[in-house]
């Protein structure tokens, strides 16, 4: 019997391998590009604690503004703190706060939007008039208003995010379901009895979420230079802890003796972003293919 | 008669926003822990004086009547008072406007300007080496922190070069121009790849249109179906995404007149948020709606002109 089992499990995985090899082989060159890129410097934050060759925060006043090369890779700054290891430590905040600003929105705000999208009638018009009363939202400046309140720090980046950032995927998911409510399989799967629930969440979802996964990919990008921006003017992460808006702001004061200090962590950020913008690109044409190509 | 009637329903249309960023703001600072007025003023205070103060401010009446109050004082264009300052939060916000003004417009300016040239020569061969080259930028200068490209800029054309000033304002109208090539160089950072990659992909759709083969068959110049048939249409859409972007730029002007030391409405937040101004805070949330709505409704408006079919959807 267990023989049997493990035999089935083993043709599932390599079904399941070949599916993996051929989506990935029908990924455009962006897709895959970006994908890599993303994957590294994913990799590198999760290993920073081994990759790392100094504690990010341990000050050593005989290093003090080295330049890039020997022992420290980015060279260090006015404290002699070594570069590519605040950067690294800094990936680690970066990513993984970016990663809950775009996705935990992402998750309730497709959920509602979808619902409104298939309901339609009163729940509609409230969510969508929320939608559009936030949209217009001077985002920068409720943050620093929380900022007033509680105090800087990335709570409230959080509390105001989460907030106000599910209105742009409810939206989104909102105007496709309204496009697929309509359609023959819906109508099917009305007519067979199924619930909303079932209707919306196993039938619509799948068939809206592609235009949020393709705008999470420009809104991770964003929320990670709203952290870094947030950083930079002193509202958000605070010194010493290593973040890379707040390390370009450390290194303002000596941009023309020691460049390396604001330089490097802003590449950091644009090599982020551009790996993301790239996944989002190759994601847009992968969903317009599906769509527009022949079923 | 009906572009009258348009205007009204935008107008109107702009309140949810502004009841929605003023009660936003109004119940956050409910949530300050401890007494608000004894934070401001750092505890210098005698119970006497804070009552007073309490008082003056009308902070001891129900919040529903200090938030109608708020709102009727803000229509007559009285938006509370600044106890730090010991000054009208208006004329505080008076002062400091007109360099966030300039510099959201010099922005939107001179992304328009990036924008236009390369996305045009864009469209003209999709899917060119050109188009690749301009799809690769935007999406480097998308990436970009725009503080950070501040500083470089700084770095490069003020300090290396000399060319162009760092900081501050200027006087004058030539001295503004001058002061704002390298903030508006840094929105146009962010802004121009948005616009360039709506605008490309709204040219390639008016290239396709019917009217543009029948301009083609009638042996109008490639050039002249260009810039007079295919712009014209491919413009109105650029408008709208420029508009939903407003409140993206005017987070990014907070920063960067940060970075080049403008006295702007950006600076002032930043400032009152150190000093817990929250009088002012309220009112700098809502001026920022205001400027966020009304940049929104020049947009709508002109589209509703420019297009007037826009007009014959009214309900």
């Amino acid at each position: 019997m267990s023989t049997v089992a493990a035999g089935e499990e083993g043709v599932m995985a390599a079904g399941l391998g070949r599916r993996l090899a051929r989506e990935v082989a029908s990924w455009s060159v962006t897709l895959k590009l970006g994908a890599v890129l993303l994957a590294l410097i994913a990799l590198a934050a999760l290993m920073a604690p081994w990759i790392a060759p100094f504690d990010p925060e341990a000050q050593d006043y005989d290093a003090i503004l080295l330049p890039p090369g020997g022992v420290h890779l980015f060279g260090t700054d006015n404290v002699g703190r070594d570069i590519f290891s605040r950067v690294l430590y800094a990936a680690r905040l970066d990513l993984s706060a970016g990663f809950a600003l775009t996705f935990v929105p992402m998750i309730y705000g497709v959920l509602i939007g979808a619902y409104a999208g298939y309901r339609g009638g009163l729940v509609d018009a409230v969510v969508g008039g929320i939608a559009n009363v936030a949209i217009a939202f001077p985002f920068l400046v409720m943050i620093v208003v929380v900022v007033a309140v509680i105090g800087p720090g990335i709570d409230a980046i959080y509390i105001s995010v989460f907030l106000l950032a599910w209105t742009m995927y409810a939206r989104l998911a909102r105007a496709d379901m309204m496009v697929e409510r309509a359609k023959d399989y819906m109508l099917a799967a009305r007519v067979l009895g199924f619930s909303t629930t079932r209707i919306v969440l196993r039938h619509g979802l799948p068939n809206v979420v592609g235009s949020s996964l393709v705008f999470a990919m420009s809104d991770f990008v964003l929320n990670i230079l709203l952290l870094s921006g947030l950083s930079f003017i002193g509202l958000g992460i605070q010194p010493p802890t290593p973040e890379w808006g707040a390390m370009i702001a450390e290194g303002k004061e000596f941009i023309l003796e020691a460049w390396w200090i604001s330089t490097l962590p802003g590449l950091a950020v644009v090599l982020t972003g551009t790996a993301l913008s790239l996944i989002g690109d190759g994601l847009a044409r992968r969903f317009s293919d599906r769509h527009g190509g022949p079923a | 008669m009906q572009a009258l009637r348009y205007i009204l329903l935008r107008l109107l249309g702009t309140l949810p926003v502004l009841i929605g960023v003023t009660l936003f703001t109004f119940l956050a600072i409910q949530f300050v822990p401890g007494d608000p007025v004894r934070i401001m003023t750092h505890g210098r205070l005698g119970d006497a004086e804070v009552e007073a103060i309490y008082e003056r401010l009308g902070m001891n009446r129900p919040l529903a009547v200090q938030y109608g109050s708020f709102l009727v004082n803000a229509a007559t264009g009285d938006l509370g008072e600044s106890i730090i300052q010991n000054a009208p939060v208006a004329d505080l916000v008076a002062e400091k406007v007109t360099p966030t003004l300039w510099l959201l417009g010099m922005g939107t300016l001179l992304s328009v300007l990036i924008a236009l040239p390369l996305a045009l020569f864009a469209a003209a061969r999709p899917d060119s080496a050109f188009d690749h080259a301009v799809r690769a930028a935007g999406m480097l200068g998308f990436a970009m922190p725009p503080f950070w490209i501040g500083l470089l800029l700084i770095v490069t054309f003020g300090l290396e070069l000399g060319w162009l000033p760092i900081s501050g304002f200027g006087a004058g109208w030539w001295g503004h121009v001058v002061h704002m090539i390298l903030p508006g160089l840094t929105i146009a950072f962010f802004l121009a790849p948005i616009l360039v990659q709506s605008l490309r992909a709204s040219l390639l759709d008016a290239l396709a249109a019917d009217h543009i083969e029948v301009a083609r068959a009638r042996g109008i110049p490639e050039w002249r179906i260009y810039l007079k048939h295919a712009l014209r249409n491919a413009l109105l859409p650029t408008l709208t995404v420029l508009a939903v972007n407003v409140s993206w730029l005017v987070s990014g002007a907070v920063v960067i007149e940060s970075v080049f030391a403008l006295p702007g409405l950006g600076s002032l937040l930043v400032r009152s948020v150190g000093y817990r101004d929250y009088p002012l805070i309220q009112g700098l949330a809502l001026v920022f709606a205001v400027i966020v709505v009304a940049i929104n409704l020049v947009a709508d408006l002109s589209y509703g002109l420019v297009d007037r079919r826009v007009l014959r959807k009214l309900p």
